[in-house]
């Protein structure tokens, strides 16, 4: 290795910046092509995540869970709960004189709180305006993609229970 | 030093080429953002046709890769 420059004819700046501009063109362009390989098998192993996550789970074990009474609520009007966790807020709509729905209350979008909209019949999420069917938790408008996870209920004895988690993929 | 500029021969294949590159791409995040979605919604079934078809298209984005490659260590060569 030579610490100085040997005398050249060369100018100091073409051995600097010896590479031509097409050449460089090409050299960025194969560079560029393996960044879009690359950035594809990012996405495949994502895939794969996906799929080893679907092929090693174990099917959830719910509780039953007492979670109101059901002349507790009056009609059109919701009670807010956590199932199957105390992180797992859920709210519980009664439709109709002898109907209740429940759902997760939080929005497939970005999980922010959806809420009951009485007058429309629909659960609404506020953050990017989501709405959601009450009859069945499908999407009706927004951003979402996939309908609210539903909680199962079960009356019993005037209690209504919740039993499981439907729709629930997480 | 040779100082002529290199040819131009092999350009539009590989500008072919990683355009193709990208729209796989492309179809790949839909995928990726499909899948997800769907195993989300608790249907688990679509994780491996997912897996599958982007296995396929990361085999077709790294042939795709190794043809421009190819051409342009050709180029080079002269």
């Amino acid at each position: 290795m030579s610490w100085f420059r040997k005398p050249s004819s060369t100018p100091l700046w073409r051995d600097e910046f010896s590479i031509h501009t097409a050449e460089e063109r090409y050299v960025n362009r194969r560079q560029f092509t393996k960044f879009l390989t690359l950035t594809s098998f990012g996405m495949l192993v994502g895939n794969a995540w996906i799929f080893a996550k679907a092929a090693f789970r174990h099917a959830p074990v719910y509780p039953r869970m007492a979670i109101a009474a059901a002349d507790e609520i009056a009609i059109g009007g919701v009670k807010i709960f956590a199932y199957p966790t105390a992180d797992d807020p859920c709210i519980l709509v009664r439709t109709s004189d002898d109907s209740y729905v429940a759902y997760s209350q939080k929005c497939t979008h970005l999980s922010c709180a959806v809420y009951y909209e009485k007058k429309q019949r629909r659960l609404e999420c506020p953050c990017h305006q989501g709405f959601f069917s009450i009859a069945d938790g499908s999407v009706l408008q927004g951003p979402p993609q996939r309908a609210l996870p539903r909680v199962a209920l079960e009356r019993k004895d005037g209690q209504l229970i919740a039993i499981r988690m439907e729709g629930d993929g997480a | 030093m040779n100082t002529d500029p290199p040819p131009n021969r092999g350009r539009t294949a590989i500008d072919g080429a990683m355009a193709l590159i990208a729209i796989l791409l492309i179809v790949q995040i839909w995928l990726l953002s499909a899948t997800l979605e769907s195993y989300l919604a608790g249907h688990r079934e679509a994780a491996l046709p997912g897996v599958i078809i982007s296995a396929v298209i990361f085999a077709a984005c790294l042939g795709l890769y190794r043809f421009v490659d190819r051409i342009d260590s050709d180029v080079r060569r002269g």
